[in-house]
């Protein structure tokens, strides 16, 4: 049967794309940043997901302010990088896993979850950036992926604690598939960082290191904050960090830490990764 | 939202900002097309005559006011399809928001960027 057999936490900032595909990498200013995912990118080579749930937030790229659904799901068998407006991310097309991807689809609106179903959609850097963070620049992405869209643009998102249940209901959907896989599932986005107002560069490396933290030893009070509380600590786009609950609801009660790396600053933000895995 | 108010230099996008920026917030969504790149940078003016803008949105528009378009109802990540269109980068944006010099507000990043010591809250002064 299909199971969970990690989370990953990332950032997903926009410039990090822009600097791997401008070949800056070995750049000062992003080599540690690339650096700090080297443990993960040879982690992953051995973990070999088949399917990532990728949890990220669209930033008005496959949805303008016409439609804005809370919950998206990628159902679409590929879905290719968005332009931004600079052109798409010289990257992979992203290739789907339908049949997973609808059996989750199912299991979550039955679980009460009202989950809008994708049968088309590009996907911008918040998806494609932590692709290339983990995998490196393949021909091909070497696993595929389920795009989870999670609106984090439009106030209200949903809260901290409706993300976290819904992390545990795709555990239980992934649990109840028939087929044989080994799934991940990534939480996107963060850390603090404001990009409006004269607050603007708001970087809480305490909040951030405490959030770090208690997504192995305490997750029930990171569910418990509001979204005044994330924007208050982490910064109004620091409220993306409730997608990483998501990630962090799938694993179960109890998850253990394999690698943790933070850095300050990629652009305007505060960069935060990592790797879980559930201990039942 | 008295909470949100609370917080200094801060601001979400709600359902007013949505309702008074939609038109604004749709035109920066069609600088997603390469085409449509190419013909507003060709005529700005009459490209934003295609669109139900108020005169104070289209004005910032036309001067890449990012405050203003803030203002007006437009959402960052709508506007900086502006920036994108003209090839500048999102950091020069965000940094005219805050009153530093875009040099300023890159130093300071790379210094660990912004302390939230005595900006969270406004009432507790923390």
């Amino acid at each position: 049967m299909a199971a969970i057999t990690a989370g990953v936490g990332s950032s997903h900032v926009p410039a990090i794309g822009a600097a791997q595909d401008n070949g800056k990498l070995g750049d000062a200013y992003w080599k540690p940043i690339f650096a700090g995912y080297d443990w993960s990118r040879h982690w992953i080579d051995n973990a070999k997901p088949d399917v990532v749930i990728l949890v990220y937030n669209d930033h008005a790229s496959a949805f303008s302010q016409d439609v804005i659904p809370t919950f998206a799901i990628g159902c679409a068998e590929s879905f290719a990088p968005a332009d931004e407006g600079w052109g798409p991310r010289p990257v992979p097309v992203v290739e789907g896993h339908p049949e997973l991807a609808w059996h989750i689809t199912q299991s979550l609106i039955l679980a009460e979850f009202d989950m809008t179903i994708m049968n088309r959609m590009d996907v911008d850097h918040g998806l494609t950036v932590p692709l290339s963070l983990m995998f490196g620049a393949p021909d091909a992405w070497p696993a595929k992926v389920i795009p989870l869209a999670v609106n984090v643009i439009q106030y209200p998102p949903p809260t901290a604690n409706r993300c976290y249940k819904l992390g545990e209901a795709i555990a239980a959907a992934v649990a109840s598939y028939p087929g044989d896989l080994n799934v991940q599932v990534w939480g996107t986005g963060g850390m603090s960082h404001q990009l409006t107002g004269t607050r603007a560069g708001l970087i809480n490396t305490p909040f951030d290191t405490m959030f770090l933290d208690k997504l192995t030893a305490d997750p029930a009070a990171l569910r418990s904050l509001s979204h005044a509380d994330y924007v208050r600590e982490a910064g109004s786009e620091g409220m993306e960090l409730v997608m990483w609950l998501i990630m962090r609801g799938a694993l179960g009660r109890d998850a253990g830490e394999l690698h943790r790396f933070y850095h300050v600053p990629a652009s305007n933000t505060a960069v935060g990764h990592i790797v879980l895995v559930p201990e039942p | 939202m008295p909470e949100f108010a609370d917080i200094p230099g801060t601001s979400v996008f709600n359902g007013n900002r949505a309702r008074q920026g939609y038109h604004l917030n749709q035109f920066c969504m069609s600088l997603m097309k390469a085409a449509n790149r190419e013909r507003f940078l060709a005529d700005e003016a009459a490209y934003l005559a295609e669109w139900r803008l108020t005169e104070r949105q289209r004005q910032a528009v036309v001067d890449r006011d990012y405050g203003a378009l803030l203002t007006q109802g437009g959402n960052i990540f709508f506007i900086l399809k502006i920036a994108a269109t003209d090839g500048r980068s999102v950091q020069s944006v965000v940094a005219s928001f805050t009153g530093q010099t875009q040099e300023e507000y890159a130093a300071m990043m790379v210094a660990g960027g912004r302390a939230a010591v005595g900006l969270r809250s406004i009432l507790r002064g923390i």
